[in-house]
């Protein structure tokens, strides 16, 4: 299934959010996500399916004014 | 002290963290500046770098307050996104609300801000809105639960000061009891000293210091010029007048007939 993660398109054999951060490398970095604009918390991560198409967004702490 | 949605504050001097020339620049420059709160930003990561997360532990280490913000958002729907994903993240309900109208002045769009603000103040988020001196939008923050204002005092970065004085007098003496911090504009310790002097409880700086040739040195610069401003605030200064007043007596004046 292609997603597209943090803008750019990534093939993925995993269907739910938090395989999909762990097969991406995320591990047990300090990251939030979005599905499709719309926030999913750390905790629900587990049952959020995914589908071919869907805009993920995975940010971390950054530099900021 | 300075009093933030309950927070107590000693320092009058909230810093930003971006654009120092290093990490060991930027720790430097808030220990300088005495800062208590530093505002931090959410921007993609990617798995194998993790940028983000050596930020992070520098930040933790500092030991200071944060206050997320959602800069670069330009919607409703983008920055309340943001601000749950800071909440989560950074583990504070504060959130320094932006939402970007107007890409040549940064100036915020500010009926995007009031709706955002509304959804989030409704959702127990703290929030802290970058707007303008404008009054009826203030009014308008308030009343949906924004208990802390944050209007520019100029663009973002450039530095010149404040622009307005006549509409962030007005701001001040409209809303006596709300808690004013000029964020954006501001470019050297002068301006936030005339901002403390004015009345307004705090500055928030970030490419002044962080961009500075010395940004250590200028950070201890605003230190002081915001202690030596919220000083004269509370010895409370002179009236301006037209014409001289002299300031030695002239009663017993020689040569005088």
């Amino acid at each position: 299934m292609r997603i597209l993660v943090n803008g750019a398109w990534r093939e993925t054999v995993a269907a739910e959010l938090s395989c999909v951060l762990q097969e991406l490398g995320y591990g047990e970095a300090v990251v939030a996500t979005a599905v499709n604009g719309e926030f999913v918390a750390a905790d629900v991560r587990p049952g959020t399916r995914l589908a071919e198409g869907d805009r993920v967004e995975v940010l971390a702490p950054m530099q900021g004014g | 002290m300075l009093q933030l949605y309950g927070t107590s504050l000693r320092s009058r001097l909230l810093l930003g963290t971006a654009r120092y020339p290093s990490p060991a620049v930027l720790t430097a420059a808030v220990r300088a500046a005495r800062a208590e709160v530093v505002t931090v930003a959410l921007r993609r990561e990617s798995g194998g770098e993790r940028a983000g997360q050596g930020f992070w532990s520098i930040i933790r280490e500092l030991g200071v307050r944060v206050l997320p913000n959602t800069a670069g958002c330009h919607s409703v729907k983008e920055a309340v996104s943001t601000a749950h994903m800071a909440r989560e993240v950074f583990g504070t309900p504060w959130i320094k609300l932006e939402v970007i109208g107007e890409d040549d002045t940064l100036q915020p769009d500010v009926f995007g801000l009031t709706e955002a603000a509304r959804i989030l103040c409704a959702d127990g988020f703290e929030v802290f809105p970058y707007t303008t001196e404008d009054l009826v939008v203030a009014e308008r923050l308030l009343a949906v639960g924004c208990r802390v204002l944050m209007p520019w005092g100029a663009p973002i970065g450039s530095g010149r000061g404040l622009n307005n004085l006549f509409g962030l007098t007005a701001l001040r003496a409209h809303f006596p009891d709300v808690p004013l911090i000029i964020d954006a504009g501001i470019g050297v310790p002068s301006h936030a000293a005339r901002a403390l002097e004015l009345g307004f409880d705090a500055v928030l700086i970030n490419t002044a210091v962080a961009q500075a040739g010395d940004p250590v040195q200028m950070a201890a610069a605003f230190a002081q010029a915001v202690e030596a401003g919220r000083s004269a605030r509370l010895a409370g200064p002179i009236e301006p007048r037209d014409l001289a007043a002299p300031s030695t007596p002239v009663i017993g004046t020689a040569f005088r007939r």
